[in-house]
Parts: structure tokens; sequence; C-alpha cells
């Protein structure tokens, strides 16, 4: 039996049922994997009691016969999802005390097919971040910076900085991420793994910490992309308790994984071309335009004029709807308070004690474009240019199935490089965020390495609801790159 | 009913527009599960949603809607099939979210009508809109000497925004504004209009001007749970802000809280104190649509109202206007009434239920529902009336028993035999008893002093402790008289 900390969700699925491997085998080489890699700090919090126990009882129903589809498949959770009787800090201050008494709908369907839950996974704090550097909880470390050999140590991008440090690093061989504006898919690219941000509306977003209600999109972060559909069939689903929840019924996703992409339509938008991109993405893009060329695709140029607007819309968008979400966090109910006697003290010192620097940036940003006198001029302009970004898609997706892009605009960067700049941090995003906008499933498949050793990512992106066509392609892709995670669980 | 103020330096016409919200009646709240029932122990009633804890989301509830769009065609209001909630934002420990769910642009039901009646007659005042709402939960500042408590059981529970237009004039029309909005959403089963229970309150909106010219500056008295303090709070606000101008003082645009221990009226906070409420588009909710075949299946079931029942009681019953409004202002009064009047002379039985047992109840301070009088025993004496085996004066002590301890009509006549005297032969007796004891007054009668005629009636009545017929007491009585 080879490194159990090697073999992707699919493997284990196979060795389970085969009776190779035990449920419990498994996750405890996990729990292992986790204490021996602490200093990598992937997780707030470890549920080794629950791992086991979940783990046993996944064994029990493979030994009757009844085994479900991710029995005995140890994930990690982004602490953001909302788990019954266990911590979930959201990476704040203000929730660092805070054990919720309820179940997401996004974990609680996880459980429900098997899987076992190792623990809480880092994130940046409320989810606001590219680098995993504004959690409370402190910077996680990114795999590669023991693979390249990095001087410095590097980012696992963010916000789901914990989960695809966690996936890549072999501390978990799975985890769940959200994605506001690219927070899967640029920690997926940055850590050389699989990760899917679907449409919106395809997960329910109920007991999932929110950012921004109007873009917040729960997916999986896997190390293949068939991983990413086991789980996300699972993740997926319509929720009464979510109105946003799309009732659309889920289909079997990894049957879409045939390989056979004869006669797709491609498209390549050529504002995506941005000046400054590395070469080695550039090189990276047209790589993957030929694997699919290759196997039988249409490629065409094609043009989604708005793109330029996208990022100045998001940080618009999203901080807006921040500002009011995060004002549940009053110290009143819940959470951090700091003990004043007068009310507003007390709100005050609360939220002051309770948020880091970059939460507190974007309450103000939010708070200021919803203001009396500014809201036309930056609220409802940037709802108006959403539009015409959603348009852009629209019209492109006439004439192609899906659309191919680079994930992130560079590799990993050093803990505390871009920290002291916002804007450049917020470049991390530029190509994630536009289907954010647009509601878009998209995928970040592992394409290459960097001149640094370093892994760069490729984007896949389909129309609403075509998750299918999205991980068919992100298949080829996958089969095409010949990419490794090299050294899983050996840091 | 214009209640103009004679000023220093003229007149002055008071205008007075009333945002009332109104607690709709739902047995759940309108984005959670929790229930809505009155008077349970604080937090008691609080689902994970009203509490506003992490990763909750509202769903909205679809009775709470049917019942918005009841009250719309109620007041034949625009019902919009595309509406839009939006976050109100401020914090407030009793505001969980820390912003209310609120419909600022795009509310649910457009511009409608009511009619009040008033002393000048009818009068039309405009409805701006109705929106949906949550309502914020309790802060309990009496419990504890430094601290203040929280109660969430109010927290979510569904309003109805109603906005009128500034059409009113004085207290008394604001007063019947309130009443048939009250009325038409009682009998549409939309609110109970409890204001002691804080199912209705309102904001009142003041402003003074002279007749003819623009609106004047107006300020804004929150929160006022009952109809008296609405009265007194008019009251006094316009008179101020008479004051002030006339003595060259302008007017401040304000929000204002009426102390009922005073009667009066100070300021809570100013225009520039205003909270900036960063109104936006809820991303937690889909806009609310629904076609109009949905709104027109509600329609098709709404009750009669009160506008169509009065005319109806007036066209088809005989009734003056004014029974028939009184009649109509409550459902239950109407409903006692007609199953009253079904089968009876419908005057007489307006009459009994206005005159009488009104007087009664406003006498003894009690409602039609605890009172011990039905339409079934109320009934049966009208009949007993109608049929002469009672006088109508006897009548009324017998309804005075009914309304102290109950019971039928028929046995309280029987058992104290208050069947009226018809006989003309024991009537006879009677008139010869009372004539032969007031032979003087028989004699200036006969010398044209017509007046002793009411006299005499009265001494038989008397003699007859009332049971006589007062008819035949008549004609028997002129006939002796003459002859």
């Amino acid at each position: 039996m080879s490194n159990i900390l090697e073999l992707n969700l699919a493997d284990l699925q196979k060795a389970i049922s085969d009776k190779h491997l035990s449920a419990k085998e498994i996750t405890e080489a996990y729990l292992q994997a986790i204490e021996q890699n602490s200093q990598s700090n992937c997780f707030i919090s470890i549920t080794e009691e629950k791992a086991i126990q979940m783990a046993e009882e996944s064994d029990k129903r493979i030994e009757r016969g009844e085994g479900l589809a991710l029995d005995g498949i140890p994930i990690g959770v982004k602490d953001l999802f909302c788990t019954s009787g266990v911590s979930t800090t959201a990476g704040s201050n203000m929730l660092s005390n805070f054990v919720p008494q309820y179940e997401s709908t996004v974990t609680e369907q996880l459980w429900r097919d098997g899987a076992i839950m190792l623990g809480k996974c880092n994130m940046d704090e409320f989810a606001m971040g590219s680098a995993n550097t504004t959690s409370y909880f402190g910077s996680v470390e990114n795999p590669w910076t023991t693979r390249a050999k990095s001087e410095k140590k590097l980012v696992p991008g963010g916000s789901s900085g914990g989960s695809a440090a966690a996936v890549s690093g072999g501390l978990a061989v799975a985890a769940t991420g959200s994605d506001t504006g690219g927070s899967i898919r640029q920690p997926a690219s940055f850590c050389g793994i699989v990760g899917m941000k679907p449409t919106y509306g395809r997960c329910s977003r109920w007991g999932m910490v929110a950012f921004a209600s109007s873009l917040d999109q729960a997916g999986p972060l896997t190390r293949t992309v068939r991983d990413a559909a086991i789980l996300l069939k699972s993740m997926a689903g319509y929720d009464p308790k979510d109105s946003t929840s799309a009732n659309v019924s889920v289909p079997n996703f990894e049957l879409a994984l045939n390989g056979d992409i004869r006669g797709l339509r491609v498209g390549v938008p050529r504002e995506y071309k941005r000046e400054g991109t590395p070469p080695e993405i550039e090189n990276l893009w047209q790589k993957g335009i030929d694997i699919l060329r290759k196997a039988g695709a249409v490629i065409s140029d094609v043009s989604l004029p708005h793109t330029k607007y996208a990022l100045p819309t998001y940080y618009i968008i999203a901080p807006a709807e921040a500002s009011s979400n995060l004002a549940r966090y009053d110290g009143v109910r819940y959470g951090l308070r700091a003990q004043q006697t007068e009310l507003q003290d007390m709100y005050q010192r609360t939220r002051d004690e309770g948020f880091g620097d970059e939460v507190k940036r974007r309450i103000l940003i939010g708070t200021y474009v919803l203001s009396a006198g500014y809201y036309d001029a930056y609220y409802l302009k940037a709802q108006r240019v959403r539009a015409l970004i959603k348009q852009d898609f629209d019209n492109v997706f006439e004439n192609v199935d899906v659309l191919l892009t680079p994930t992130a605009p560079s590799e990993a960067f050093a803990i505390g490089e871009n920290d002291d700049d916002p804007i450049k941090m917020y470049l991390n995003d530029i190509f994630t965020v536009p289907t954010s906008l647009a509601g878009l499933p998209a995928i970040s498949i592992p394409g290459s390495l960097s001149n640094k050793g370093l892994p760069l990512g490729l984007q896949v992106v389909g129309k609403m609801f075509d998750e299918e066509s999205v991980l068919k392609v992100g298949d080829v892709l996958e089969s095409g790159v010949e990419f490794t995670l090299q050294e899983v669980g050996k840091q | 009913m214009k209640a103009l103020i004679e000023g220093q330096t003229g007149t002055w016409e008071i205008v007075i527009g009333l945002e009332v919200h109104a607690q709709v009646s739902s047995e759940s709240k309108l984005f959670s599960g929790a229930s809505t029932a009155f008077g349970a122990k604080p937090n008691t009633q609080v689902s994970l949603i009203d509490a506003a804890m992490p990763g909750m989301l509202p769903v909205i509830n679809q009775h709470c809607v049917r019942q918005a769009i009841k009250t719309g065609l109620g007041i034949n209001a625009t019902v919009n099939l595309k509406s839009v909630f939006d976050r109100k934002n401020y914090f407030y420990p009793d505001l969980p979210q820390g912003y209310q769910i609120s419909q600022y642009k795009h509310p649910i039901i457009g511009e409608g009508t009511l009619t009040i009646v008033s002393e000048e007659g009818e009068k039309e005042i405009g409805i701006e809109r109705i929106h949906l709402e949550q309502d914020a939960g309790k802060s309990m500042h009496d419990q504890h000497p430094s601290k203040s408590f929280i109660d969430l059981n109010r927290s979510g529970v569904a309003l109805m925004e109603i906005v009128s237009k500034p059409d009113m004039r004085s207290a008394g029309e604001a007063a019947a504004y309130i009443r048939k909005l009250r009325s038409i959403m009682r009998y549409l089963g939309t609110c109970d209009g409890n204001m002691q229970e804080g199912s209705l309150r309102c904001d009142v909106n003041v402003s003074v001007r002279k007749i003819g010219e623009e609106l004047g500056t107006r300020c804004e008295i929150k929160n006022v749970n009952s109809i008296r303090f609405v009265q007194q709070a008019i009251d006094y606000e316009s008179r101020r802000q008479v004051e002030l101008l006339e003595t060259g003082d302008s007017i401040d645009q304000e929000t204002r809280l009426f102390d009922a221990s005073t009667g009066q009226t100070r300021s809570m906070r100013s225009k520039e104190e205003a909270h900036d409420y960063r109104y936006f588009p809820d991303p937690d909710l889909l806009p609310l649509e629904f076609s109009q075949n949905y709104v027109d299946e509600i329609k098709a079931e709404l009750p009669e109202l009160p506008d169509h029942k009065r005319d109806r009681f007036i066209a088809e019953f005989g009734l003056s206007a004014e029974d028939a409004d009184t009649l109509v202002e409550e459902k239950a009064t109407a409903e006692f009434y007609e199953e009253l009047s079904n089968g009876r002379d419908k005057k007489l039985a307006a009459n009994w239920v206005i005159t009488e047992l009104f007087g009664a109840l406003n006498k003894s301070g009690i409602g039609l529902r605890e009172s011990k009088v039905d339409a079934h025993n109320l009934g049966s004496l009208i009949d007993l009336i109608s049929d002469g085996t009672i006088s109508g004066r006897i009548a009324k002590d017998v309804f005075g028993e009914i309304f102290e301890s109950g019971g039928s009509a028929n046995s309280i006549v029987e058992r104290k035999g208050l069947r009226q005297i018809s006989d003309s032969g024991q009537l006879t007796d009677l008139i010869d008893a009372v004539l032969s004891e007031n032979q003087d007054k028989v004699t200036e009668f006969r010398e044209g002093k017509d007046k002793l005629f009411g006299f005499f009636v009265g001494q038989v009545m008397k003699r007859s402790q009332g049971q006589a017929n007062p008819k035949l007491v008549n004609e028997l009585l002129k006939e002796k008289l003459a002859g």
C-alpha cells in the first residue's frame, strides 16, 4: 500500500470499497499528519475525537454493506461553515469564542454522505483577503515553500488559504472553501490543486458566515478534477432555507468526465491579456489552448469589454454588503464583548478589538458607498456595471461553451509581501472577480510551475449551472498538463 | 370637523399625515418560523434567524405577503406584482441584525384611498403606500440598576407600514382615519388592531400653515399607541407650532416624542441627528414577485367590507346613515346586528343595539364579547315587543336584567309577570279608578286644558306598574274623556 496521504479522494473510495483501507486508518493517518505539520497553521481547530468517532461510524456502515459515497473520506472545513458544537471563528477575534448550535447545510450534506471532519481550516478574517494573512489566528504556510525551497515563507493565497494548503500538503484529502471574488480559485492556483466555485445558488449559503451575500458561494478544494466533481455532488442542492439557492437538480458531475470535448467551443477572452502578466503565465495559457485544441475543441477569440471595470465594481459591491452583514457582530448576543458600561463604548471597543484592519477597511468602504449622497455614484453605478459584466458573458456564451483564462496574475508570494498595499493585494482577484460578479461556475486547474518552481493555475468558466462542461474541460486540461503534486505529506 | 386655529396673525390650518404600523395577523414571523403569540416569557419566541446568528438567512413568510395584498385590496390600492426588500441599517441592541428588513423604493402596495366620515360628511384620505417590514425587539431599562435587558420575542414580527398622504386637517379626522383603517383590517383579518398590545402604532406628522399657503415644516411624533394620544399629540403639537411661528420663530424639522403623562410632545432628535440608514436591496432575498392571478384569487375571497355593508344597511334595511356607520365600524358589531336583525324589524333591532346595548356596554366598560347579551336573547326580547307581549318600557327593564344576569327574555317576563295588559275590560277598570280619583283634573281637561291627557296616561301606566298597553290606554282614555 502506498502512502495513504498521497491517495486522492477517488483512490481512497476505491481502497475503502476494496477493503484495503479502513476509514479509521485513513483518518488516523491524516490526524497524525496534521499534528506533525502544526507549524503550517492550516487548521484553527482540530476535531480529533469527532473525526475518530465519525470514522468508526463509517467503518460500521461499510462493514454492514451500507457504505455511503463519502464514507472514510477525511476533509477539512473552512472555518466559516457553522458546525454544531464545534468552534466557528471565520478567522476573526470577533467569533473566537463562538460555538454554533447548528450545522451549515453544506457540511450537513457532507456528513450525511459519510465524510469525516478533521477540523476547521484557517482563512482570511471573514473571508476578506487573498493571502490568508488577515486571519486573527495567523498566517498559513504554503507547502510549496518547502517544495520550491523558497527562502521566505510563502502564502497559500486566500481567503480559503488553510483549506488549500491542507489539501496540497496532505493534511486533508479535500476541503470545503468559499469563493466571493476568487477565494477558492486563487489559493487553489497558489497551492497547485483544483478549486471550484460553482454557480451562485448551486450550494446553500445557510449556516455559512456571510461576507458578501450576492457573491458568496461554497465549493470544493481537491487534488483532482474528479475529486472536485465527487465532493461538489454532496455539497450542492436546493435548500428552502436559502432564498437565493437555486431549485435545480444536481447532476452526477462525475459522469461528465468522459474526456470527449470534440467540437466543444472554447473562448479566449482578449481582455484577460494584460500588460505585465508574467510570460510564464502567458505560456501556460497558450499551453492550455493547445491541449484543448488537440483534444478537438474549437478555440476562438472572444471579447468581454467591461472586464476592466470588474475589480472596482467588486470592491464596491462586496464591501457594501459586508458592511451590513457584519453589523450583527455588536457584542450584544454572542462573540466578543468588550466590557464597558456605556452602550456606544461597548459597540466601539467590541468592534475595534474584534475586527482586524482589512475587515475594518472594507466596512468603512462599504459604509461610505452606501451613504446618502454617495449611493447613486458608487453602489448604484456598480450594480449597473455588474449587469453589463454579466451581459458580456451572456453575449459570448451565445457562441462558446466555456472560457479559458489564467486563474491569478502571479504565483504565490512571500508572507507579508503585499500586506501594506491593499490595491496590489486586490489585483490578485483580477481574473476571478468577473465570473463572481456574473455568478458563473469556474474551476482552477494546476497547469505548470513558474520559474521559481511554484504552481500556476488555469481557469475554466462555464455557463450558469453548466458545471458539467467546466469539469469536463478541466479534466481534459488536467490530463494534458501532467502536473503532479510532489511529496504530499512529507514536509 | 376642520379644526382651524385662530392665532394673533390669522387663521391656521393643521396638516396631518399618518404612518400606521400594523402588526400582520400571522402565526409566525415575517422571515422565520418563530411564534408571534403575545405575552410569552422574554426570549422564548426567538429563532436563530431572529437572533441574527452567523450564517442565518431570511425566508419570506407567504402568509404575510397574502395579508399585505388583502389589506391593499381593502383600501382599493395598486398591488405591485414586483416589490423589493431593502435593508435599513442602524445599530441598536434590540435590532439583532444591525439592520431592519423593510421595503424602501419598491413597496408591495402602492396608492389607495380610504373614506372617513366626520361631522362634515364623507372625506377621502389618500394612502401613499403599504410596505412590509420586520419589527425590532424590546429594550427593557427598568429591570436592573445598571443594565438594560433585551427581549427578542417581537424581533422579526411582520408589520405593515401604512403611509397616508397629508390629507387630514384635524385631530378628529386623524382619529376617524385610524378607526376606519383598523376597522377594514379587522374585517379582512389582517391585523387585530389591538393598540394596548402594540399591534397598531402610529407615527404622526404634523405641520401648520395659513390657509392656501404651501405646506409648512413638519414634525414627526413617533410611536403613539392610542387614538386618544394621537389626538392629544396633534392638538398640542399644532398649537406649539402656531405659537412658535407667530412669535417669529421657525419650525425645526425633527422627530418628537409624545409624553402621555403631560400630554406634551418633546424633541427626540433633530434633522441633523437623523440616521443615515444606508438603504440597499437585501442580497439575501430575491425580489418579491407574484402573478395577477394570485392577486385576483385573493380578491375573490375578500369579505364584505364596512363601506359596502353600510350602503347595504341603508339601501336594503332603511337604516339612517348615522346608524349604519355605527353598526359597521366594528366587524363584531356588524355581525351581531346582522344575526339579530335576521327575520326581525331592522330599524327596531338597530335601535336596540345602538341605544340600549351600546349604552349599557359603555356604562359598564365591557365589550360585546364579554357581555351576557347575545343575538338570541336580545332577539327574543325584540320579538316580545313586536308581538305586543311587553311594552317598550318593560322591555328596557327586562334588558337590564339580561345584561346583568343573562337568561332568556321569555323566562324573565313570565317569572316577573311582566306581560302587557291588553284586555280592554281590565284597562277600563284602571282608567275609571284614575278618573274618579282626579275629578278636578277631568273637569279642567274638559274645559280645554288638553295637556292633562298625558297626566292621565301616566297615572294609568303607573297604576298598572307599567304593564298597560300604552296604545290601548290612549284609545280608551280618549273615549272616556270625550264621554
